[in-house]
C-alpha cells in the first residue's frame, strides 16, 4: 500500500533532495522565530526577573541595614538617657543636701535673731523698768523725808543731787553685795 | 508466501507462526513512502508532511509559552523556560563559555527540531522517526558544517582558520606530518558525515528494532504457544519504546552538543 512502485529500494543512506529542502526550510523557519523573535522576548523577561530578584535582595539588605543602624541609634539614645537620668538623680541628691544645710544655717540664724532680739528687749524693758522706778523711788522717797523732816526739799538742784548719791550709795551697796556674794 | 515486499505489509498477511509460513521481517521499504500529494515538481510524502507539522507544533508551543513572556511565569511558560535553559545553559554555556550567546539560537532551534523529528516515532498514527529519512539529518548537518566553517574564518582569518582546523597546538612537531592529514579529512569532511550518519543510523535502528517486535507479534499470533511468544514479544516492544524515547532525547542532545563543541573549537583564536 504504501510503497513505491520499483523494486529496488534506493539506499537509505542517499538523501533525496527534496526532503533535504523540506528539512532546511523547516528549520530555517524555527530558527528565524526563535532568533528575531521568541528568544529575545524570553530573555528579556528573564533578565527583569533577574533584577526584580536582585533587586528585592539589595533592598531587603537596605532595610536590614537601616534597621541596624536605628537599632544602634536606639541603643545609643537610651544610655545617654540612662547616664542623663543618673546625672540628675545625682544632681538632685547633692542639690538635696546644699538645701537642707542651708534651711539648718538659716533656721539656726533665725533663732539667734530671735534670742538676741529677746535679750534686746529684756534689756531695754529693764532700763526702762529701771529709771522709771528710780524717779518714783526718788520721788517717793522725797515725798515722804520732806513729810518726815518738814523741811521743804522742793529745791530741785538740791533735790536730785541728794536722791542720786542716795541712789549711787544704794547701787555700790547692791553691787558690793552682789561681789561679796 | 507473498514474496514481494513492496506490495504487502506484513500486519496485512495471513502469516502466522506454525502455519508453514516464514516470517517476513520489516526491511528498507519501511522507510521509503509513496507521495501522498503533489504540490508543483515537489510530491510530498509522509515524513515530508510530520517534518512540516512538527516544525509548526514546535513553534506553536514555544509561541504560546515565550511570545508574552511574564516575569512571574505561568506553566506553559515555566515548561518551556526549563527546556530552553537545559539548552542555553547545559549545552551553550557549558560547551562554547562567554561566547555562546550568539549560537544560542542556532543550538535552541537544532535541539528542538531533532528531537520533534525523533519524537514522530512514538506519537500515534505518525508513528515515525522523521530523523530515520537521512535526508534530514544531511540537512541539519549541513547546516552545522556552514556555520562552524564560517566561524573558523571569521575568527582566525583564511591561514588561522586552516590552522584552526588541522593544526593541533602543543604536539612535537614529527606528529604534525601524521595529524595534519588526519584532522584535515575529520574536521572538514568526516564531522559532517558522521554528525548526519549518527542521527540517522540510531532512529533507523530504533525503528526497525520495535518494527520488528511489532510485526513478530503480529506473526506469532494463532495458536496457544504462539500466543505466549507473542506476548514476549509485546512486552519487549513496550520496552524498546521506553528505551527509545530515552534514545530520542538522547540523540537530539548529542546532536546539539557536538554541534556546540564544533562551535567552540572553532571559536579557540589561534595560539
Amino acid at each position: 500500500m504504501m510503497y513505491l512502485a520499483s523494486t529496488e529500494p534506493q539506499s537509505p543512506l542517499l538523501p533525496v533532495w527534496p526532503e533535504v529542502v523540506i528539512g532546511l526550510i523547516c528549520f530555517g523557519i524555527i530558527y528565524f522565530v526563535f532568533a528575531k523573535k521568541l528568544l529575545p522576548a524570553i530573555n528579556k523577561a528573564l533578565d527583569e526577573r533577574h533584577a526584580a530578584i536582585e533587586g528585592g535582595i539589595e533592598k531587603a539588605e537596605a532595610a536590614q541595614i537601616e534597621a541596624q543602624s536605628v537599632l544602634e541609634q536606639y541603643k545609643a539614645q537610651l544610655a545617654e538617657a540612662r547616664h542623663e537620668a543618673a546625672r540628675l538623680r545625682q544632681e538632685a541628691t547633692e542639690q538635696g543636701t546644699a538645701i537642707i544645710q542651708e534651711m539648718k544655717a538659716e533656721g539656726q540664724r533665725q533663732r539667734e535673731e530671735i534670742i538676741a532680739a529677746g535679750h534686746a528687749q529684756i534689756e531695754a524693758d529693764r532700763k526702762a523698768a529701771a529709771s522709771s522706778l528710780r524717779q518714783d523711788v526718788g520721788k517717793l522717797a522725797t515725798d515722804l523725808a520732806g513729810k518726815l523732816v518738814g523741811e521743804s526739799l522742793e529745791d530741785s538742784a538740791r533735790q536730785s543731787r541728794t536722791i542720786d548719791r542716795f541712789l549711787d550709795e544704794l547701787e555700790d551697796g547692791a553691787v558690793k553685795a552682789e561681789a561679796s556674794r | 508466501m507473498s514474496a514481494d515486499p513492496t506490495q504487502v505489509l506484513a500486519f496485512e498477511t495471513d502469516c502466522h507462526l506454525f502455519k508453514g509460513c516464514g516470517f517476513e521481517g520489516p526491511s528498507v521499504w519501511s522507510f521509503i513512502f509513496e507521495p501522498i500529494a503533489t504540490v508543483g515538481p515537489v510530491e510530498i510524502n509522509k515524513p515530508m508532511l510530520l517534518a512540516v507539522i512538527g516544525s509548526i507544533l514546535i513553534m506553536g508551543f514555544f509561541w504560546l509559552a515565550f511570545a508574552k513572556p511574564k516575569v512571574v511565569p505561568g506553566k506553559t511558560q515555566m515548561v518551556a523556560e526549563v527546556l530552553y535553559d537545559f539548552v542555553r545553559r547545559g549545552i551553550g554555556r557549558e560547551v562554547i563559555g562567554k561566547k555562546a550567546e550568539p549560537f544560542i539560537p542556532l543550538l535552541v532551534s537544532l535541539f528542538f527540531f531533532v528531537w520533534m523529528l525523533n519524537l514522530w516515532a512514538l506519537i500515534p498514527l505518525a508513528q515515525f522517526p522523521v530523523s530515520s529519512v537521512i535526508a534530514f539529518p544531511a540537512g541539519l548537518a549541513i547546516v552545522v558544517w556552514v556555520t562552524y566553517m564560517t566561524v573558523t574564518f571569521k575568527t582566525n582569518g583564511f591561514v588561522g582558520g586552516i590552522r584552526n582546523l588541522c593544526v593541533p597546538a602543543g604536539l612535537p612537531k614529527p606528529i604534525y606530518f601524521i595529524l595534519t592529514p588526519i584532522e584535515f579529512v575529520s574536521n572538514i569532511f568526516v564531522r559532517p558525515f558522521t554528525l548526519a550518519v549518527r542521527l540517522f543510523a540510531n532512529m533507523f535502528a530504533g525503528h526497525v528494532l520495535i518494527l520488528i517486535f511489532t510485526t513478530a507479534t503480529w506473526y506469532m499470533l494463532g495458536t496457544l504457544l504462539g500466543t505466549v511468544y507473542a506476548t514476549a514479544s509485546f512486552a519487549l516492544t513496550l520496552v524498546l519504546t521506553v528505551f527509545e524515547m530515552f534514545i530520542q532525547a538522547l540523540q537530539a542532545y548529542v546532536f546539539t552538543v557536538l554541534t556546540a563543541t564544533y562551535l567552540s573549537q572553532a571559536l579557540e583564536e589561534a595560539h
